[in-house]
């Protein structure tokens, strides 16, 4: 074997801060100042995948299905050493409307196979357990099984020999621990590992990288979003204890009121 | 679909998890009037599931321990052959992941996570939900359209304790009726993700148990910061937590993360030092009963939605907290 095909799937979300806002018809976060990411579990996929393929050799591939602002989570990608990015788009994702689960999981599908179709089989996919904003729990799954490969989900180790990949999952005492031959696909959790950040001469290769842009023809599935709202926090009054060190006494006062010390 | 709704009970080789009960809970709230089957994949025969109105469990040799793929395809062969209203079971990881594998294989939608549901009526019209995005920082209305409706509840929102029977008039099968027993046929494929073997890790006092939770964010500044923070801590018999941005930094490792992508934790004190606030941190601990802010910054989130604050720099209050303490008990 020449090395891995590894495909790594990313969702792009926005990093909002202490609150979220909702745009006036309450169908979208407002993003307007918010900057954007790559959903957390997907980042540490990704890192996955680079350590995959230091190990063992290979090549990765990004891909990435939402709106064409989408590019620069896969430019970023990019930059910490992945050599191909994909972006899968169409009309109704470019206006701001985000793909229900089951039209994300055939469009992964679809291109999956059409890219394959033009090369080797990917020997790895790596998903993240969840994106971070919808939380739907099941693309990766979804995927796997249209492919029909093995996948486990909530992964916080990968090891790989001899076309066998060994995977951790915490448990309630530890971690449970299951092995898959090639091609398999991982859902992977945040805490595998800490992602590392673009190089210098990375940044450069990302911004000249070449993203190929596929469009999506698929089918929405049955889950349909109508509106978001923010939950009601119940919030007391904050008592101050005092400032600076001199608000220790207060703080150890405290303690003893609650039992604590 | 129109038979006896499912309830999939969350076990680890027979042991039956807590939360289970929650979709217990969730399931008689969208069907008051009809019985709910608790199905138990894999293991030995059970008891059957107290608070539901009949058991099935699924016997094959695939399944004595916990493998998703396999877990989906029994489940889905005896949906198939039951033709359940809904199936629902708790959200922990394995009920999402055996949830998602049933709906991979039937193609139906499958919602994560729901809080509220109302089934559509008249039956086979879609159902209106309520769910939880961004780890609960969201709620989300959808409409569910499918024939085998599919669904998650989200943690520790439907109680633990057992609900009531269906009314005996709508009743099929009594509490304690025996359990029915299914053997699936599963495919040569069934085994090839399942538990091959556990790595037990000894652990003192858990983030998620603790009763006192001191953590740390960016404001802690460093690795070496931090040990004023564990100071403080082993006095409580606190466990210490910290923000993403700490286990970014590699200050601490990733167990001690409290959040939407780190852990769950509600104890009765929480002692943010140096957090802002932001939602993704917010979420992993406003179970807590108290919580107290160490922050520079008035204006801080943490400090204006925590009960208690101390305004300031964190690296002088700490020491002096601990300090005394100290003093305080001699
Ligand atoms: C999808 C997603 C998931 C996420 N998941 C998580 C998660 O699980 N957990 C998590 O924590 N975050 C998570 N985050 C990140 C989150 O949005 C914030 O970036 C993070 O929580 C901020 O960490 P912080 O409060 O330590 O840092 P900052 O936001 O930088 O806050 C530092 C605080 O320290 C105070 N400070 C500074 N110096 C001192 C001092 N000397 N003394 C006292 N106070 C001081 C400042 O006033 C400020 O309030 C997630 C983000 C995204 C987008």
């Amino acid at each position: 074997m020449s090395g891995l095909r590894i495909l790594v799937c990313v969702k792009r979300v926005p990093a909002p801060g202490a609150q979220i806002t909702l745009t006036p018809d309450a169908r979208a976060v407002d993003a307007r100042n918010l900057a954007f990411t790559t959903s957390p579990h997907e980042e540490c996929a990704v890192e996955a995948a680079l350590q995959l393929v230091e190990a063992h050799g290979g090549d990765i591939t990004v891909l990435t299905v939402g709106p064409p602002e989408a590019e620069e989570q896969l430019r970023f990608s990019v930059s910490v050493g992945v050599q191909h990015a994909v972006l899968v788009s169409n009309d109704e994702m470019a206006a701001g409307d985000d793909p229900d689960p089951q039209a994300t999981a055939r469009t992964i599908a679809d291109t999956v196979r059409t890219l394959e179709a033009e090369g080797d089989p990917f020997d790895v996919l790596l998903f993240g357990n969840e994106s971070a904003d919808s939380g739907g729990f099941q693309v990766g799954v979804r995927v796997a099984r249209m492919l029909g490969i093995p996948i486990v989900n909530g992964i916080k180790g990968i090891d790989l020999a001899d076309g066998v990949l060994t995977a951790r999952r915490e448990g309630d005492a530890g971690f449970e621990v299951y092995r898959m031959a090639l091609p398999a696909a991982v859902g992977v959790k945040e805490g595998i590992n800490l992602p590392r950040y673009p190089t210098l001469p990375g940044r450069l290769r990302s911004k000249k990288a070449e993203v190929r842009s596929i469009a999506s023809t698929t089918e929405p599935g049955g889950l349909t979003m109508v509106r978001f709202a923010t939950p009601t926090v119940e919030l007391s009054e904050t008592v101050l204890l005092g400032a600076g060190a001199s608000a220790a006494a207060a703080v150890v006062d405290l303690l003893g009121e609650l039992g604590l010390a | 679909m129109s038979g006896v709704p499912f309830v999939v009970i969350d076990h680890d080789r027979g042991v039956v998890g807590d939360d289970t009960r929650q979709a217990l809970a969730f399931a008689r709230a969208c069907f008051p009037e009809l019985p709910i089957a608790a199905v138990v994949i894999g293991g030995e025969q059970p008891e059957p599931i107290a608070g539901a109105d009949s058991t099935f469990h699924i016997r094959h040799a695939a399944l004595d321990d916990y493998a998703p793929e396999a877990w989906g395809d029994a489940l889905h062969e005896l949906a198939v052959a039951q033709s359940p209203s809904a199936i629902v079971a708790t959200g922990t990881e394995r009920g999402n992941e055996v949830l998602a594998h049933v709906a991979a294989i039937a193609d139906q939608p499958f919602a994560a996570n729901v809080i509220e549901a109302a089934p559509g009526d008249p039956p086979g019209t879609p159902w209106r939900i309520r769910r939880l995005r961004w780890g609960g920082s969201l709620l989300e209305d959808a409409r569910l359209d499918a024939t085998l409706p599919i669904l998650s509840c989200a943690l520790h929102v439907f109680p633990n304790v057992l609900p009531n029977a269906a009314p005996d008039r709508d009743r099929e099968a009594r509490p304690g009726a025996a359990v029915v027993e299914f053997v699936p046929n599963l495919g040569p494929d069934a085994g090839r993700t399942r538990i091959v073997d556990r790595v037990q890790v000894a652990e003192g006092i858990t983030l998620t148990t603790a009763p006192v939770v001191v953590s740390g964010g960016r404001g802690v500044g460093s690795e070496e910061g931090f040990a004023a923070i564990e100071a403080l801590a082993e006095l409580l018999g606190a466990a210490v937590g910290c923000s993403r941005v700490v286990t970014n930094q590699g200050w601490r490792p990733h167990a001690d993360q409290v959040g939407q992508t780190g852990k769950r934790v509600a104890p009765d004190l929480y002692i943010a030092c140096g957090i802002s606030g932001a939602i993704q941190h917010w979420v992993g601990m406003q179970a807590a009963k108290n919580v107290l802010a160490i922050n520079t910054d008035p204006d801080a989130p943490m400090v204006t939605k925590a009960d208690y604050a101390v305004i300031g720099d964190l690296h002088e209050i700490v020491p002096a907290i601990v300090d005394e303490i100290r003093r305080r008990r001699g």
